[in-house]
């Protein structure tokens, strides 16, 4: 790394590097930037990582394919239940398992709820980088009722190891449900109040406007999923593009852009909690009764020699596992694919000539998690 | 010009719309728990540290030392050996060690157990000064307990 300083140092005698990061408030955790400055201009992005690297899927090579799922949580902590479904889905699809559709329904519903959590703490934290103190109280007011609803549950409150081969690990009762009921009427009448406080709000639109123009060549190129591709104007969303689990039988929409800045990635990803208030809502209307686990699940789960894939809507973008098995239980190599990682390697791109507050900005529509893209 | 007074207008009006919401959650109920001053009730089905259980019946928990647990856990955080006595049927447990520095709390130990011996403590104010602090004697503590 210190001959890539060097090169940048030499390249201009005007041009001076900055290190933004790996403890920079707006980088939200260890992930480094180097920044080539000429004035407040950032001429070239260089993004660096590994200083959170744990070796998640060597590990997976190691141990039994199902003592993997509390790892998945730990690599995108705000969609833990989300990767914990992408994971519990490729072994059932491996090993050829029916998952009871109660246990479906709660997946979607926890899911859901999750994504909601994800969102919240990104509009709080986005709005935190960009120097607004007073939402992130209101947004993690909201989050809080869905960390209760989710702790009652799961058990825990953000690395949560929930979902098992075969279904969930426990049934929800009618306090979950009422709960939960509870909570959508009060996020839905809490839109005007964000929308009042941050959404018109004239300091917000000029800091996102026309800032960080994404197309959707752009996004194909580098492999840019979720709420930013969104932004651009492509309906993209693994949920209605390949539907998995029930996902095909609710009535939902998915929020675009067309303007492809800050301004739209921002706008899809407000406008995604009602979407997932809609499925939530329908999920619990249609609850059925019945077990939450598959009657017949193998204690040791030999997976057939071969490849398997499984591919979920995380709240960043598209989430894959890729597996492949010589037909023992332990994986012979487990490949995920983490759409943070790819969102991030715009960057140098996206970001090239702004001013350092915008790469701020810029860099918090990624809505990135750092220990996902070093996994 | 005009434009410039106009734009000039919206955004200070935007301004106070926000300074209206605010100053109207200063007047709205305290939602902050002042912990540990007051502490919040924490649902029962919190999964904290495992624990064994004590049986009403037996006066002590119902670990016969088989293992699953141990065999199960994915980071090797318990440790359980047995020893044959004379006049007991199976085996007696005489060591039940977790480090909890490793355990990452999937639970897959307490869905095994075939005695049900095995559950999930409330416990969550744990702090300490070394490592050793979270190496927990289970059987020292299913003792202890009333």
């Amino acid at each position: 790394m210190s001959m890539d300083i060097e090169v940048l140092e030499d390249s201009s005698h005007h041009r001076y590097v900055l290190n933004m990061g790996p403890q920079h408030p707006s980088t939200h955790g260890v992930l480094r930037v180097l920044l080539e400055l000429e004035g407040e201009y950032a001429m070239h992005l260089l993004p660096v990582l590994g200083y959170g690297h744990r070796c998640h899927e060597k590990i997976a090579e190691f141990k039994p394919a199902k003592s993997f799922m509390p790892n998945t949580a730990r690599m995108d902590y705000l969609g833990a239940l989300i990767y914990n479904h992408g994971f519990a889905q490729l072994l059932e699809k491996a090993v050829g398992i029916e998952v009871p559709e109660r246990a479906e329904y709660i997946r979607v519903i926890t899911s859901e709820l999750n994504r909601i959590q994800s969102h919240l703490l990104w509009y709080g934290a986005y709005l935190l980088d960009l120097g607004a103190f007073t939402p992130i109280m209101y947004a993690f007011d909201d989050r809080e009722h869905i960390l209760d609803i989710l702790e009652d549950v799961t058990g825990s409150r953000l690395t949560y190891c929930y979902f098992r081969v075969g279904g969930v690990s426990k049934d929800i009762d009618e306090k979950f449900v009422t709960k939960t009921r509870a909570f959508i009427d009060r996020l839905r009448s809490r839109y005007s109040l964000y929308e009042t406080l941050v959404n018109g709000n004239v300091i917000l639109e000029n800091r996102l406007n026309d800032v960080g123009d994404l197309n959707p060549h752009t996004c194909n190129r580098y492999g840019i999923t979720g709420p930013l591709l969104r932004g651009t104007g492509v309906a993209y969303d693994i949920r209605r593009a390949e539907p998995y689990s029930i996902y095909s039988q609710f009535d939902f929409e998915i929020p675009t852009a067309t303007k492809g800045d800050c301004m739209a990635s921002f706008m899809v990803r407000f406008r995604e909690l009602e979407q997932s208030l809609r499925i939530i809502e329908q999920a619990l209307d249609g609850l059925p009764e019945g077990p939450v686990m598959a009657a017949k699940v193998p204690k040791k789960l030999n997976i057939p020699a071969g490849d398997y894939n499984s591919s979920v809507e995380s709240p960043r973008g598209e989430l894959s596992f890729y597996l492949v098995s010589d037909g023992t239980d332990v994986p012979y190599r487990l490949k995920v694919r983490t759409p943070s990682y790819s969102n991030l390697s715009v960057v140098p791109e996206m970001c090239q000539g702004m001013l350092i507050s915008d790469v701020v900005s810029a860099m918090g529509a990624l809505d990135l998690v750092i220990p996902e893209i070093d996994r | 010009m005009k434009s410039y007074f106009s734009e000039l207008f919206r955004g200070a009006w935007s301004l106070i719309l926000g300074l209206k919401v605010t100053i109207k959650a200063m007047f709205s109920p305290i939602v902050t728990c002042q912990y540990p001053r007051e502490k919040l009730e924490i649902t029962p089905n919190y999964r904290g540290h495992i624990d064994l259980v004590k049986f009403a019946d037996t006066g002590t928990h119902k670990c016969i030392s088989c293992g699953s647990c141990m065999r199960e856990c994915p980071s090797d955080c318990i440790v359980v050996e047995g020893e044959k006595r004379e006049g007991v049927k199976g085996k007696v447990c005489v060591v039940f060690n977790l480090d909890f520095t490793k355990c990452s709390l999937c639970g897959a130990c307490v869905e095994v157990c075939p005695t049900k011996t095995l559950d999930y403590s409330n416990d969550y104010e744990l702090a300490g000064y070394e490592r050793a602090n979270f190496h927990f004697d289970l059987l020292k503590r299913v003792e202890e307990r009333e």
